[in-house]
Formats: C-alpha cells, structure tokens, sequence
C-alpha cells in the first residue's frame, strides 16, 4: 500500500515537472493550439459540399430545337445554391466529341449531351435519352456534379410525366368519374418520403469532423507526445538523472503518462471549443460521458507510446515509428470519411484501429447525444485495447530502459 | 580499510562484444579514484553499471554495501552521478530543477530547500537561482548540475568528465570542490581524460583498456615505474595503452549509438 502511494507521488511529481517544462515552452505552446484550428479548418473547409460548388463550368450540347430541351438548359442556367450563387457556368457546344474535348482541356467540369430527337421522343410517348459526360480526373466533383444533373434531369422528367399523366387522368375520367380528384404526382410516385432527424436542423459536416478529430488529436498527443518526451530525456541525458533516483520505473512512465494525458485533454477540448465558438457544432450528449470517453482514448494509446519511447533511441525515429502508426490510423478510423464508404477490405482494416471506436463513440454521444449505454461496446473495446498494450508495454520499458 | 565498492569478475556484453571484460577492483571509503582509459575502454559502461543505469552480463558488484542488481534501489539512495551530459531541465530554474531533483529522493520540501539555497550559495550560483537553466553558460550549468547531485548528500559520487569543456576558472573550482568532497569524507569516482587533472586528485587511478584493467596504483608507484626523469601521468597512460588512436566503433553499444555519437566518443584526443 505505502509502495503504491510512493509511486503515484512520484509519477505526480513527475508530471507536474514536466507540465512546467513543457508550459515554458512558447513555441511548442502555440502549436499546441494552431495545429487543432488547422485541422479543423482544412477538414472543414476543403471538402466539397453542393453547398460550396458554385459557378462549375458546365458543356452543354443541344442538337434539339424543341422546346422541352430549351426548358432543361433553362433550369440548370438558373440552378441557385442556397447562399444565391450560380451552380453552373454554361457553356455551349456543337456535340458530344466537342465536349469531351473541352473537359480534356479542363476547360469545363462535365457535359450534357441533348440529342437531335429529344422533343420528338417525348412528344410521341417514346424514352428519349440524354447523356451526362463527367470529368473522370476529379471523382469529388464529377460525383456531385452527375447527381446534380441525375436531380435536374428527374425532376425535369417528372413535370413531363405529370403533364401527361394529366391529360390520361382528363380522358379517363369521362368514363371514371372517380379518377376526375386523382393527383398526377401521387400517381407517378406515390409513395413520398419526409426526414424525420434525430437532432435538429441540417448534417454539418463539422460535426461530423470534429468528434474524429478530437479523437484523432488526443490519440496523437498521448502516443507522440509521449515516445518524443521520453526520447528527448534520453538524448538531453536527463533521463539518467530519474533512473539514478531512487524511484521506481513505473512511476517514470505513470509520471510521462499523466502529463501527456492532461495535455491530450486540454487539446482535445480546444478541438471542442473552436468547433462550438467557430465551427457551430453543437454538442447533444453529455460532457461527463464525453469526458470519460476521451480519458479512456488515452489509456486505450498510451501504451502504444510507452513501447515506442522504450524502443526508439531517438526523437527522429520515435517520430518516424509514430507517422508510420499515426497516418493509416488517421485515414482509415472514420475520422475523415465515413467507413461505410470505404472498400469491403478497408473496413475490416479499419475495424481492427482503436482510434475508430475512439472517434465513433465520441461522436454518437456528440452528434447524436447518445448515452452510455450506446456506447459501451466501444469503451469495452478501448479499455481492452488499452490495458493489453500496457501490459505488454510496461514491462518491455522497464526491461529495455535499463539493458 | 572499509570498502566503499567492491567490483567481482564484471562483465557486460553487448550484442556480444565485450564492452567491460571480467573486470574486479575496489575503492576504499573516503577515497578519489581515478578511473582513466582511451574513448572506449569500457569507463562509462562500468560506471552506467555501478549507477545502476545498466545490468551486467555477469558478475557482482556492491556499492555502499548493496547489490547493484539485487539491490538497485538501494544504491540509488546512496549515490550521486555528473555524467557527461548534464542533468538539468532547461526550462526549469536552478532551483526548481533542485527542488525536483530532491523530491525523488523524498526529503522533506523544507530542508530540500535549504540544502539547496546552500549549494548554490557555495557554488556561487545563488543569484541565478530563479533563472531556467537553459539561459546558463556550461560552466554555470555544470555548478548546478554538482549541486543537483550533492543535494541528498550521497556516500559515493560519481564524475564522469565533469570538467569536460569548461574554461579554466570553472574546472579549477571544480577541482577544488572535488578537493573539498574529499575533504569531507565523501567517496568520489572520477573519470577524465585530464591526465594532471586525475593525477593531482586521486588516491589511487584504474586505467582501463579494452574492457580490462591493465594498472591499479597510487598515481606516485605508478609514475615510478616509468624510467623517465620527471615522469607524468601521461607518460604513464600512454605507455600503457600506446600511442594508437582508438578508432574501433561502438556500434554494438546502445549507449554509444544512441547518446554519444555526435558526443565526446567520436572526438579524437
């Protein structure tokens, strides 16, 4: 009993020395707190949304003189986004091969083809046919912009249908009178869907991110802070002067780990605070689960940076060894895209990373304001995850530590 | 006379090669032994050794009466180490960089204090108490890092090259303060490559070579057996380990390729 009160005094005098250290360095300080805005900031801003698309160079070719054709390039002339701003830049073209030059040439983003019989077609009650050509070099935009045109085009496809529908229903109600109250559209899809949301107003995709990346920053500030504190020791020679003192190993380690825990945590709720300050994320679920959550996420990685500061004899490789860690981790968690998008094999790689249960459960308790009894399977993951680590990684660093 | 160290047949291999090679010596209480040898010879392993930093291959060795394998933490609690590196946090002040020191050792936070206010007033460092470290110049860093590790009034001290790049003001006051430990019955182990540096402070000098100790003697019977007028301690070393420079490499030692390779080892003297 007394041992273990020595040890953990110990290790709490470890970290608060190396707390002060590290809040006396300015430099170190204020990346601290940049790193988290950037990576918001790039994750936040750079993907494309429909609502960040505005002005996409557009081809179109119409060999058709009728007049639904004119009515379709109508609408996409017209397509606003929802801040009021263009789609789409037109541009017209002869045909389709003139197009596809053009998109060649990068000089528009995608194509519509309208062949010569278009009018024709629909007026004799025959399918008549456009074709979308994409620009297969951006697979983001080529992907938003076909769906795009997919939603024009159906939608430009159904007033057709309900105007024809109309005209049946006109005739066939002489002879039916009941049909004379039927609804065109209703008879076309007549089955019509609403959203009902769990939380209020539309998918953010900041509040996707920012739960990942919460994870991701905590995951990140346990693992590297803690091989490159170690290893810094190490090559300062400081790292003697603890051995040498009559303390024992584990509280060398159990002091790194705390002071790597409260600078995750801190950085964790920076990630918070600017998403809520700057990003409008909201958080729906409960601070006191969300808290424990990221505490676990510690524990879950810090063995992994306890083996890793053990083996690595300098900054550079621990360095080395974390990106190498870090970086699959980074994009295969769930932090950036979704998992359900990614390939069958991709998935169960990404089943096999903590930092997904990590990042998953911060965010069904942030997005979605689950409680704990929705996330238990993670946090028995994590907390399974992390006491083999350590298991693994605490004797190895007692026994590499002194050879 | 009372044994401070005892060292019994200590080896320690890595990877196979022979860094320490069955060595056995000890080291009389009160006394400054000069532990001399070419970069490489094995000091600073035997000495990571003694301070418990390393494990030996095979082999005993007590310090103060204890084990250094079965009873590591005893030792620790006995000795003090100035290794080549120097033993302070930059972004620390000379003080809090005692005061933590001192904590590992648990003595009471008054008397931590005290002691340390004391050695920085006979260092000539108490002016500086409240500034980090990192601002210090080597010869300021190294006064501090003395009293860090004189600060839990260690049995045994170990110095490895504590006047390694300080200017001749702060190595003679490093040497007089050796004297003065001397003086005070501490045990003092003492590794330089300052031949009359060694010679005016140690009782007896171990020069080590290739893993083996090739001469254990006061530095005087030493230097007579050189047939030479006026002989140095130079004159000494260099007949006994010869004139070569040592050129091997340590890639086998972790110590040498993690700590030391842009350090002290790859220098050519």
């Amino acid at each position: 009993m007394k041992i273990i009160f020595q040890i953990i005094s110990d290790s709490i005098r470890m970290a608060r020395k190396d707390l002060l250290d590290f809040s006396r360095d300015r430099m170190q300080l204020v990346f601290f707190i940049i790193m988290p805005i950037f990576m918001m900031i790039m994750t936040g801003f750079i993907f494309p949304t429909e609502n960040s698309l505005k002005n996409i160079p557009l081809g179109i070719a119409n060999q058709d003189t009728g007049q639904l054709s004119q009515t379709l390039t109508q609408v996409l002339t017209d397509l606003k986004t929802s801040d009021n701003n263009q789609v789409f830049e037109i541009k017209t073209y002869a045909d389709s091969n003139a197009i596809k030059d053009a998109i060649k040439a990068q000089k528009i983003n995608g194509g519509l083809y309208i062949a010569s019989d278009f009018s024709q077609m629909i007026q004799r009650g025959q399918p008549a046919e456009v074709s979308i050509i994409p620009d297969q070099s951006n697979p983001q935009i080529s992907q938003i912009l076909t769906q795009l045109l997919q939603q024009v085009i159906a939608g430009t496809s159904t007033n057709v249908a309900q105007a024809k529908v109309g005209e049946i229903i006109k005739l066939t109600a002489i002879a039916n009178p009941q049909l004379s109250q039927a609804d065109p559209a209703a008879i076309i899809q007549p089955i019509q869907s609403t959203i009902d949301n769990l939380i209020p107003g539309k998918p953010n995709y900041f509040q996707f991110v920012a739960p990942g990346i919460m994870a991701l920053i905590v995951m990140m500030s346990v693992m590297t802070g803690l091989a490159v504190s170690v290893t810094r020791e190490r090559e300062a020679g400081t790292l003697d002067g603890l051995l040498i003192a009559p303390v024992s190993r584990l509280a060398i380690i159990l002091g790194k780990a705390f002071s790597q825990t409260v600078r995750g945590l801190v950085q964790g709720m920076v990630v918070l605070l600017l998403a809520i300050l700057i990003f409008g994320v909201h958080v729906y679920g409960n601070w006191l689960i969300m808290i424990v959550l990221m505490i676990l996420g510690v524990f879950a990685f810090m063995g992994i940076g306890i083996l890793v500061s053990a083996v690595a004899s300098a900054q550079e490789s621990a360095m080395t060894i974390m990106m190498t860690f870090q970086f699959p981790m980074m994009f295969l968690s769930g932090t950036f895209f979704p998992i359900q998008q990614m390939p069958q094999v991709m998935q169960y790689i990404s089943k096999a990373i903590p930092l997904t249960y990590e990042a998953s459960a911060l965010r069904k308790v942030i997005v979605l304001g689950a409680g704990f009894n929705a996330v238990w399977t993670e946090t028995l993951i994590l907390f399974v995850f992390g006491a083999i680590m350590l298991a693994i990684a605490v004797p190895t660093f007692r026994r590499v530590i002194t050879r | 006379m009372e044994k401070i160290i005892e060292v019994n047949n200590l080896v320690k291999e890595f990877n196979g090669f022979r860094a320490v090679d069955n060595i056995s010596f000890s080291v009389a209480k009160g006394e400054v032994f000069g532990f001399l040898g070419p970069n490489g010879a094995g000091k600073s392993t035997t000495i990571r050794m003694l301070t418990t930093l390393i494990r030996p291959t095979s082999g005993q060795a007590k310090v103060a009466g204890y084990d250094i394998a079965t009873q590591a933490a005893k030792v620790r609690e006995q000795i003090g180490l100035v290794a080549e590196k120097i033993i302070l946090y930059d972004r620390l002040t000379a003080l809090e960089n005692l005061m933590f020191f001192g904590s590992l050792y648990h003595l009471p936070r008054k008397e931590t204090k005290e002691r340390a206010i004391n050695w920085l007033k006979t260092l000539e460092m108490e002016k500086w108490a409240n500034k980090l470290t990192g601002t210090f110049s080597t010869g300021m860093k190294q006064r501090v890092n003395i009293a860090r590790a004189l600060l839990t009034k260690p049995e045994v001290m170990f110095l490895d090259e504590p006047t390694l790049g300080l200017d001749p003001q702060t190595s003679r006051s490093i040497r007089d303060f050796i004297k003065e430990l001397h003086a005070q019955g501490v045990s003092v182990i003492l590794t330089t490559h300052i031949m009359p540096e060694a010679d005016e402070l140690s009782d007896t000098i171990a020069i080590i070579d290739r893993g083996k100790i090739i001469a254990l003697d006061t530095p005087t019977n030493l230097k007579a057996r050189i047939q030479k007028e006026k002989p140095t301690l130079e004159d000494v070393f260099l007949e006994l380990t010869g004139h070569d420079m040592r050129e091997e490499t340590h890639e086998n030692i972790p110590s040498a390729r993690g700590r030391h390779f842009l350090g002290s080892k790859s220098r050519i003297r």
